[in-house]
């Protein structure tokens, strides 16, 4: 079955990123199809990589990035919300250099885009699953 | 319709909300602090007619890192994440009350 998931909460101060990377864990070691992961408000600062928890401490992003959800295209299916992100100083290389700023800080493993992507994975998916507050 | 209630009812008013709401196929998932309200003396009574027919389960790890496996409320069922999983499955639409 193909599943969707939304993430509005970021790591490490609400359980919801936790909760959704066993839920999507789990749906895969059953055989199921992550189509992909929407991550929105507060919830994109699970894409940050310069995240650095302490060396006993899981990494929430990195976590993420190995469970390697991507699309038939090898684009990452783990989506970042643009307008949440750019309010909250979550910027790619793209984003950066189109506004200006010498640096960026999104995981390779993720991608950058629009409120669409969460509408589509909404038609496209048999489940929409959302993590939250 | 599968229901994810994820805060206690001491915090939030969403898993009354939800009980309001609910129909008779529909069954709940409590989990991260949702699952305060499977411990017994706390919202058992409110969720005791739900339990009572199997449609209330509880996220296992949940449950464990609160403390509360041994204080459970009668006839939750526990779930792992991959119980999780075939509950979103078999029961078409999910909804996340916040």
């Amino acid at each position: 079955m193909k599943i969707s998931i939304q993430i509005n909460e970021g790591p490490y101060q609400h359980q919801a990123s936790d909760t959704a990377y066993q839920f999507a864990k789990a749906a895969i070691e059953k055989g199921h199809e992550i189509f992909r992961v929407f991550f929105y408000h507060d919830g994109v600062n699970n894409a940050s990589r310069f995240t650095l928890p302490p060396q006993d401490d899981r990494n929430v992003v990195n976590q993420w990035a190995e469970l390697g959800i991507k699309n038939v295209d090898g684009e990452p299916e783990l989506v970042v919300c643009i307008a949440a992100a750019l309010r909250r100083g979550m910027l790619d290389e793209s984003e950066a250099s189109k506004n200006g700023i010498d640096g960026n800080n999104i995981h390779p493993a993720f991608r950058i885009s629009g409120l669409g992507q969460l509408i589509e994975a909404g038609i496209q998916s048999d489940r929409l699953v959302v993590f939250g507050d | 319709m599968l229901h994810t209630v994820n805060k206690s009812s001491f915090e939030r008013n969403s898993l009354k909300s939800c009980l309001n709401t609910i129909d008779n196929t529909s069954v709940i998932l409590l989990i991260e602090d949702g699952v305060i309200s499977a411990a017994k003396n706390t919202n058992s009574p409110m969720i005791a007619d739900l339990a009572a027919q199997g449609r209330v389960y509880a996220l296992q790890g949940d449950v464990e890192a609160r403390g509360i496996s041994s204080k459970l409320a009668d006839n939750i069922k526990l779930v792992d994440y991959a119980g999780f999983v075939d509950l979103v499955v078999e029961h078409g639409t999910t909804v996340s009350w916040v």
